[in-house]
């Protein structure tokens, strides 16, 4: 009797997906993106450009001692001199530069580090898990900035060490994530399916599980990317991480804050240290508006239809 | 940095032979691992050992005028705690109230600019609120002093008033932090289908809130505060450097740049327990309001 | 309250011609496209259809309610003479709960963790008001009582978790009847249950409609189970009412092809054929998840070229029987022989020819295809990867198999998100095929799939047997699916083999007590099934 019924396999009705290109996506997704996001991706975009084209943009050079030091704004300096008259503005550019670079260096390090681990873990669930999990325990029991502190007072506050040892620290937290998220998905049938058809570890790490927790590691990415500009600054407020003659946004604060005291009779002089702090700030909220956009379109979370 | 407390202390034109004795005396002599475990061990009975710096410089004075770490630590904990604790007190309550009030009326205007409003303050290092601070409420409008000095002998209305910005700071931040923390805990809650059960059921907006989705969210949102006050604690170190009040982050950040080794070891050995057992807490509320961990089956 | 005024066959429900709208993938979808509905006191109707027909979504609009993301666009749903959809939250509730009340799917996810059951059971009564909280908990145990949950007296000072689900749906039942409502919605109440369980909680809710007289909406993809419970059905697809009748009728002479179709399933049946050359030899198999023992003794024979079904409930070890013969859970003790050589336990110790003879197809196709791969990558890769074909050949050998499963070379770049529940489990047959194997395990292949859209998978499962040789191992608790496709049947119970044998012998009595349990409780297409069950149980 089903036999007069025209079923095929064919024109059986799929989920109302539109076939659309990941660019086509894209550019559905931007044209939609609110008013945060865009100003979040144009100052993170002007930042990056900032960082890679200093040398060009900065009107005088990084460590340039001019004869003036604490000028005032304006007069061929347009946020004044510093302590020993170097041009603020010229550092605030090259500053950029150091501070995103070594974040995102160490930000990276500890993405490849910990996702790795991670998905390894996620796979093992026995003694390559426990012992992995115990030692993340153990790191992520200690504050990361008192830890960097201590570490950096004992091997000494160069970049590199700031940059190894904030990507191992801040790897824990990419290994906790992936693990978790790589745990859900071991356990689906897809990945059971690549074991029992004999896939190399790489294979099933690189190909079958990493595409699929790559959003909830971006948005990670995001947030510990703004952790560890935070630690970093922190460091180097305290005078313990980007070094001299190294432009640092964090390090200017310090240095020119002794400014805010005449701002009574100068409020340039008053916000001439708050500038790089600024900076810091806006580079933070930018990122964040651009992972909370992210975080919209990839969980799926529509808002409520009142 | 290169060098050690010795090579600090006497300055880069002491004889090698003066540095040697000095660092025998203080023991850098041994190797890091030995004096590390002599260290540990000493720790456990309450030994914290004696500060390097207020050590004579001058060779030939008898007098030694180092401190012992404990004596110098205690009161700079104190003055820590009651500046972590005045702000847990105000931030606390408030984020809570925030977090929960924006989850229920989400999307709405209220919440939108509460979230903005927080999302800038996260986003801001400690310092550069502090500073804002200090423009406005110091410099500009000199109502609160920028240094925050207290002694024992301060009272505690002048307590109050000498540190009100570096509380102001350290509330402000962990504020924001604390109140997206709970609105998302809260809001994840909400999405369940005991909830939907529950209004289906005919109970109020009141009662789906405060029978139905409270009892469970205890958990996340101790743990919020936890993780919270963790994060305020740490916060203080930074905060404690601008006002210069003179709290156990101040004493780190200080001994570090004496290569006061001892004292940092203490410093940083205060804030990792603090941290750990601020965790286990949020773990034990978590265990204590689940009914699953408390009846088995 | 104790007391019921109602008049059976007064009108108590109206809904006139409603349209409700989802929220999805950034537009609106219409859900619910014009439907009309009457419902009169004490009078049961089921709402049957597969998924996506919008019954769910229906069920809850006959509350006033609609889901978060969807919308009434227009129509009316007059309950006792008052318009639903007009009213403002605070009025709706002061009549959900309380006049109307709902049963949902899954009860472990709705009740709330942190309170205890007598609490919830009695807290819309509280809240109204309706008596003393005394009164409302004595009610409540005689409700438990009829419901025949264990310790009646006690169940109530548990917690959710510390119960079983079939125990858990009754009790929600009983929270439902506990303000005495004029009518329950049972959102597909049993769905999640095991057949034996299923059999008691629907008993227990139809018996407790009755005492109280109470309408209700019953919604469900399974027309046996309608048929026990309903007066009346209708028949839902794509958001449109197909047709309605009483339930008699309805089994008797139903009008519209789609309706027939709904059980065509068990129109299939295969002759049973054997033989005597084993593909596969399960031998004295003991197999454990952690500490806790699973698999106790099990030995089981898989003649060449023939299918085997191995049926029984939730914790029976079907599956994991199929987790040791693929080498996922390397067994305790015992042997596997698989086409006269032994087969090493654990899965990295195995050839990849023996992985590539024996292929797996799992019952949620949305998890068993990786969402980021298209399909010419999910069938592409073991022709790669076990035969080294690339390239040209690769996507001719590809689009073969597509044409094998009845599918063609458009599917090729389509990632598994834009392909139906059917399609998807056809691409993993196809999968499956292209290692070329001698033995494919089929792990509840069809129990996510609406009807019709099993009898085609069902059907394809036997031509390629037919066409190939290859042998089935087919995992189910489904009775129906069973008769459809096996050569040989297996029943499991808690870890052990009950009894092996030929179709015609295990569906025969006489029976051993397990088999005859499980076969009695798979509802029939009979009103009348359940009444005469529970007569000849309590003989």
């Amino acid at each position: 009797m089903s036999e007069n019924l025209s079923y095929s396999a064919k024109g059986e009705v799929a989920n109302l997906v539109q076939r659309r290109t990941k660019f086509e996506r894209l550019k559905i997704a931007l044209s939609k993106a609110p008013f945060s996001a865009w100003f979040g991706m144009i100052v993170l975009f002007i930042y990056f450009f900032a960082a890679i084209f200093a040398p060009f943009i900065a009107p005088h050079g990084e460590a340039e001692i001019f004869p003036v030091a604490y000028a005032p704004w304006g007069d061929g300096h347009i946020f004044g001199t510093d302590q020993i008259g170097r041009d603020i503005f010229s550092r605030i550019i090259f500053a950029a530069r150091n501070t995103i670079g070594i974040c995102l260096i160490a930000t990276i390090l500890a993405l490849f580090i910990g996702t790795v681990l991670g998905i390894i873990a996620a796979l093992d669930r026995r003694y390559v898990d426990q012992i992995l999990s115990r030692i993340v325990d153990t790191l992520m029991s200690i504050p990361v900035m008192i830890f960097t502190f201590i570490l950096l007072s004992v091997f000494g506050p160069t970049n590199l060490n700031l940059i190894l040892i904030l990507g191992i620290l801040e790897s824990t937290r990419f290994f906790r994530i992936s693990r978790s998220v790589a745990v859900g998905q071991v356990v689906l049938e897809y990945v059971e399916v690549a074991r029992l058809r004999g896939e190399k570890l790489s294979y099933i790490i690189y190909r079958e599980i990493l595409p699929n927790i790559a959003s909830p590691l971006i948005i990670e990415f995001g947030l510990r990317f703004i952790f560890i500009i935070f630690t970093i600054s922190s460091l180097s407020f305290l005078g313990i991480g980007i070094q001299p003659p190294s432009a640092d946004w964090a390090s200017m604060v310090r240095e020119n804050a002794i400014l805010i005291q005449y701002a009574q009779y100068d409020i340039t002089a008053g916000l001439t240290p708050l500038i790089p702090a600024a900076a810091i700030a806006l580079l933070c909220v930018s990122i964040n508006f651009v992972v909370d956009w992210y975080l919209y379109i990839t969980s799926g979370l529509k808002d409520d239809v009142k | 940095m290169p060098g050690d407390f010795a090579t600090e202390i006497l300055g880069q034109s002491a004889t090698k032979s003066a540095v040697k004795a000095l660092r025998a005396e203080l023991g850098l002599d041994k190797p890091p691992v030995t004096r590390y475990f002599e260290w540990l061990g000493n720790v456990f009975q309450g030994d914290f050992g004696s500060s390097f710096s207020g050590r004579s410089k001058v060779q030939g004075d008898q007098g030694d005028r180092s401190r012992e770490v404990v004596g110098l630590i205690i009161p700079r904990l104190k003055n820590t705690l009651f500046l972590t604790g005045v702000c847990a007190l105000f931030a606390i309550p408030l984020s809570l109230i925030l977090g929960i009030s924006s989850a229920l009326y989400r999307n709405s205007y209220y919440d939108r600019s509460a979230t903005g409003f927080s999302l800038v303050t996260v986003s801001s290092p400690e310092f550069f609120t502090a500073y804002i601070f200090i423009l406005l409420l110091a410099t500009l409008f000199p109502v609160f002093p920028t240094i925050s000095n207290v002694d024992e002998n301060t009272t505690l209305i002048e307590r109050f008033y000498r540190t009100a910005l570096p509380v102001f700071t350290l509330t402000l931040v962990t504020l924001g932090h604390m109140m997206r923390m709970t609105r998302s805990a809260i809001i994840n809650i909400l999405s369940s289908e005991y909830i939907e059960m529950a209004k289906l059921s005919g109970a109020s907006r009141y009662e789906v809130v405060v029978k139905h989705a409270l009892p469970n969210a205890w958990a996340p949102i101790a743990q919020v505060i936890a993780i919270n006050l963790a994060y305020m604690l740490i916060g203080s170190v930074v905060v404690e450097y601008v006002f210069n009040y003179q709290g156990i982050g101040r004493l780190m950040v200080g001994s570090v740049y004496n290569r006061d080794l001892p004292v940092v070891q203490a410093c940083a050995l205060i804030f990792a327990s603090t941290y750990v057992i601020l965790n286990l807490i949020a773990d034990l509320i978590g265990i204590i309001s689940n009914p699953r961990l408390l009846y088995p089956k | 309250m104790m007391s019921n005024n109602n008049k059976k066959g007064d009108l108590l429900l109206t809904i006139e011609n409603i349209k409700i709208d989802g929220f999805s993938d950034e537009r609106w979808h219409k859900i619910i496209k014009g439907i009309n509905l009457t419902l009169n006191r004490g009078e049961i109707l089921g709402l049957i259809g597969e998924s996506g027909a919008g019954k769910s979504t229906l069920g809850k609009a006959a509350m006033g309610y609609t889901q978060p993301g969807c919308k009434i666009i227009s129509g009316k749903v007059i309950f006792d003479g008052t318009d639903l959809a007009k009213l403002n939250e605070y009025e709706k509730r002061k009549i959900w709960g309380t006049k109307i009340s709902y049963v949902a799917q899954s009860a472990a996810a709705s009740f709330n963790p942190a309170h205890r059951l007598m609490e919830q059971t009695i807290s819309a009564g509280n809240r109204m008001k309706l008596d003393t909280s005394e009164n409302l908990k004595k009610d409540a145990i005689e409700l438990y009582r009829s419901l025949q949950l264990p310790e009646p007296e006690n169940i109530g000072s548990r917690y959710p978790h510390q119960v079983s689900g079939g125990q858990l749906q009754r009790v929600m039942t009983a929270m439902a009847m506990s303000p005495r409502p004029e009518l329950i919605i049972f959102d597909e109440p049993t769905t999640a249950l095991d057949v034996t369980t299923q059999v008691e909680v629907l008993s227990a809710m139809r018996k407790i409609v009755d005492q109280f007289n109470t309408a209700a909406i019953y919604i469900t993809h399974d027309l046996a189970v309608v048929a026990q419970m309903a007066d009346r059905i209708k028949v839902l697809r794509y958001g449109e009412e197909v047709e309605e009748a009483e339930t008699r009728e309805m089994l008797s002479n139903p009008k519209e092809d789609y309706t027939k179709s709904l059980w065509s399933v068990r129109s299939l049946i295969k002759p049973e054929e054997t033989s005597d050359n084993m593909m596969l030899s399960i031998r004295n198999i003991d197999a454990a998840y952690g500490s806790s023992k699973v698999l106790h003794n099990v030995s089981i024979d898989i003649p060449k070229g023939k299918t085997v079904a191995i049926v029984g409930e939730s914790g029976s070890g079907k599956s994991t029987t199929a987790r040791v013969v693929t080498g996922l859970l390397p067994q305790l003790k015992g042997n596997i022989i698989f086409d006269g050589e032994k087969l090493p336990p654990k899965l990295e110790n195995r050839t990849r020819e023996q992985l590539r003879r024996i292929q797996i197809i799992f019952q949620m196709p949305d998890t068993a295809m990786n969402p980021r791969q298209t399909v010419d990558e999910i069938i592409g890769r073991p022709l790669e990867f076990y035969h080294g074909i690339k390239g040209k050949e690769r996507e001719n050998k590809v689009i073969e198999l597509l044409k094998m499963i009845e599918l063609d070379e458009s599917f090729l770049d389509r990632l598994p998100s834009e392909l139906s529940g059917g399609q998807k489990q056809r691409i993993c047959i196809a999968r499956a095929l292209a290692a070329n194997p001698d033995l494919i395990i089929c792990d509840e292949v069809t129990s996510a799939l609406d009807q019709i859209v099993q009898e085609g998978i069902l059907k394809l499962l036997q031509k390629l047997q037919k066409d190939l040789g290859v042998t089935y191992i087919f995992i189910t608790h489904d009775i129906a699916t069973v008769k459809a496709i096996s050569d040989e049947i297996v029943v499991m119970y808690q870890g052990e083999v009950v009894e092996q044998g030929l179709k015609s012998k295990i569906l025969n009595p006489p029976y051993p007590d397990y088999t005859e349990l499980l076969l009695s409780s798979v509802p029939e297409m009979d009103p009348d099934w359940l009444t005469n069950l529970l007569n000849k149980r309590s003989l």
